[in-house]
């Protein structure tokens, strides 16, 4: 019997070029996306280099973080339009595949990546854009890069990594009836902070990461960078195998069910051992809304901003409070929004938006509340199209955009005004994310739906007649 | 990326934690297409009100941190995106060296392959930095090949950093030619795929 591995190792050792004692490995990449805002000095450096893309057929290209998600045929911002250009060009000029503005796969990179299944369990995948991890839900050892390394792996297929230490984040137990994916990641960046996962590759494991849809387990990989994390992963199982099935990169018929016994080969033997392991209880974890300007500044809706006694970092906490304009100890609950925003690569999935849907259906948004949802590609804008989704929004008075990073980090037109207050499902409620001086909370669609009807965090649970 | 073996500059102390790589350099920065040009743009928030005119509650506005060269700032540095802008508006500003008590994997990277120094310092000693700096006028030397820190009471305290990092460093190493020695390697790689 071999020695009990992690499918990191696993993944790991298959893709290993080059090894030499003392330093980094030379990791071959399967899968590189790219986008419009972190490549354009990657093709200027092969350019004056007289270097090519090695590998255009592994390279795939999509718009995404600046793209207007309205008037996309009329670009004010010269530079913005410039970006989006020079992107174009670049992938005439070195055959790589581009899903632009106008294209029908166009989305945010991280979601077209899996609904077009060129994320595969066991491939080693990289992006000039550290949400990267959320490919980790499938199985794939996948992070974030910078420019320089960007220009690196056109040129060469192939980066320097440091072998990372290896974590299981053990999820105990079962998720109470309506605590979501978003809670659960949430909670386990607020419990072990925002560098618990530093230097590490992390797996998500336990039960209740088993039940998650393959959306849910997208959320959690999404955010292992907000702990910190180089990588999130989940071991492959049927939830994976299903989705990908007939998706347009994956091999079809009988061919794929030879490839997901391999793919189901990789899963984490039993008895593997890791560097570290986090364990949560699923059970006591709810409905999470962040109060702060780091995402481990975060508590449950039936929680509070904490007492400035009680911290243990009180200028920053303080700090913290001041930007958001809150008091200390104040309930989460009078807390009063007036922006919504639903997408982003954490949550504009189809199944996001249906269960936020399912909340707004039949009801308003507040008055002076300005809400929006932008679906995270063009396929799952008409996806939701097709069954009425849009309509349900427009008629509580949502904004229905088209795809993007949009709101998430206001790159675009899509920004909050200073001082204004955002229930967000995305990732970050850094200080100015969403615009400069805007207030973010982080939440779940659903938290976000309620938010958006009542004016003010609730607990989606009793809203949606779940709890009492 | 320029080589660089030691570096003696003053030093501008940024005492938070978690700075992460939107405060170094916000989002509607990230447009252009080149690699120059972002150091008028770091830190633009902190740096700037909405009318565009210097804050006089930021520091690095004050005329004593002016030509500043070493950021010496909180833990878990360069935490969130990994956009690499963040470390080309530290350099084009002119700061060559940012010591911390840990870094943010990417951004740690991404700093090494633009010729940055990031130096992890263990904090009570980094904390007696910042108070100096803050209060008065501090210069440290940084000497890579000894892999020392020299303050001006002569204080000599050592640091690591893996020597592969290292050597590039002092070299001024493109990472791209050396990969391409291994050309042969990666060829027999994708043949075996």
């Amino acid at each position: 019997m071999t020695k009990p591995e992690t499918i990191i190792k696993k993944i790991w050792d298959k893709h290993v070029v080059h090894q030499e004692e003392g330093n980094p490995d030379l990791l071959y990449i399967d899968q590189h996306l790219i986008h419009e805002v972190t490549s354009p000095q990657a093709f200027e450096g092969l350019r004056l280099n007289n270097r090519t893309v090695r590998r255009p057929d592994l390279t795939f290209a999509t718009m995404d973080h600046n793209v207007p998600t309205k008037n996309r045929e009329n670009i004010k911002d010269e530079i913005s339009r410039k970006q989006m250009e020079t992107l174009k060009t670049n992938c005439e000029e070195f055959g790589i595949k581009l899903a632009d503005m106008f294209h029908p796969d166009q989305g945010i990179v991280h979601v077209i990546g899996p609904q077009l299944g060129l994320t595969q369990p066991g491939k080693t995948i990289v992006c000039g854009d550290s949400h990267t991890s959320t490919h980790g839900a499938f199985g794939a050892l996948a992070f974030g890069i910078g420019t320089s390394e960007v220009e690196h792996v056109l040129a060469t297929q192939t980066i320097w990594q440091e072998q990372p230490k290896t974590m299981n984040v053990h999820v105990e137990g079962d998720l109470g009836p309506g605590v979501t994916a978003k809670d659960l990641i949430l909670a386990i960046i607020a419990k072990f902070g925002v560098k618990f996962g530093t230097g590490h590759i992390v797996e998500y494991t336990g039960d209740a990461v088993r039940k998650l849809s393959m959306e849910g387990r997208m959320t959690i990989c999404n955010m292992s960078i907000e702990g910190g994390a180089r990588a999130g992963l989940i071991s492959p199982d049927q939830t994976t195998i299903d989705f990908l099935r007939g998706r347009e990169y994956v091999p079809q018929g009988e061919a794929y069910n030879e490839i997901a016994d391999e793919w189901l080969a990789l899963a984490t033997d039993e008895g593997a051992e890791y560097d570290a392991t986090l364990t949560i209880q699923a059970a006591e974890i709810e409905p999470q809304v962040s109060w702060g300007t780091n995402p481990a500044m975060c508590v449950p809706i039936s929680g509070a901003t904490p007492s400035l006694a009680d911290v243990e970092h009180k200028e920053d906490v303080q700090r913290a409070l001041e930007y958001m304009g809150l008091e200390e100890n104040q309930p989460i609950t009078s807390i009063e929004i007036d922006h919504v925003f639903i997408g982003s690569c954490t949550n504009s999935r189809f199944a996001d938006l249906e269960k936020a849907a399912s909340i707004i259906e039949g009801k308003k948004v507040k008055e002076g509340i300005k809400a929006i949802v932008v679906p995270g590609s063009f396929s799952v804008k008409l996806q939701a199209e097709q069954v009425g989704l849009d309509q349900i929004f427009l008629n509580a008075g949502f904004e229905w955009r088209n795809s993007g990073c949009s709101m998430c980090l206001g790159m675009n037109d899509d920004i909050i005004p200073p001082g204004g207050r955002c229930a967000s499902t995305s990732n970050r409620n850094f200080e100015g994310r969403q615009g400069n001086g805007a207030r973010t909370h982080l939440v779940s669609p659903e938290m976000a739906a309620a938010a958006a009807i009542e004016g003010r965090f609730v607990d989606v649970r009793k809203f949606a007649g779940v709890l009492n | 990326m320029e080589a660089i073996k030691q570096h003696q500059g003053l030093v501008f102390p940024l005492n938070r934690s978690n700075i992460d790589t939107d405060q170094i350099i916000p989002k509607q920065f990230l447009k252009r297409i080149e690699r120059t040009g972002f150091g008028q743009f770091l830190f633009f928030n902190w740096r700037f009100d909405d009318e565009g005119n210097e804050r006089a509650d930021f520091a690095l506005n004050e005329p004593k941190y002016e030509n500043s060269t070493v950021l010496i700032a909180g833990e878990n540095f360069g935490c969130g995106s990994s956009r690499e802008h963040a470390p080309w508006a530290l350099l084009d500003y002119g700061f060559k060296v940012i010591i911390a008590p840990s870094f943010a994997d990417i951004f740690y990277n991404n700093s090494l392959k633009n010729g940055i120094i990031p130096i992890k310092m263990e904090e009570v000693q980094l904390n007696k930095w910042m108070e100096q700096a803050e209060t008065g006028r501090l210069v440290l030397d940084i000497n890579l090949l000894e892999q020392t820190i020299t303050d001006q009471e002569n204080l000599i305290v050592p640091f690591d950093i893996p020597e592969y990092h290292k050597e590039k460093l002092i070299n001024g190493w493109d990472d791209i030619a050396l990969t391409l020695l291994h050309q042969e390697k990666i060829e027999q790689f994708e043949n075996s795929l």
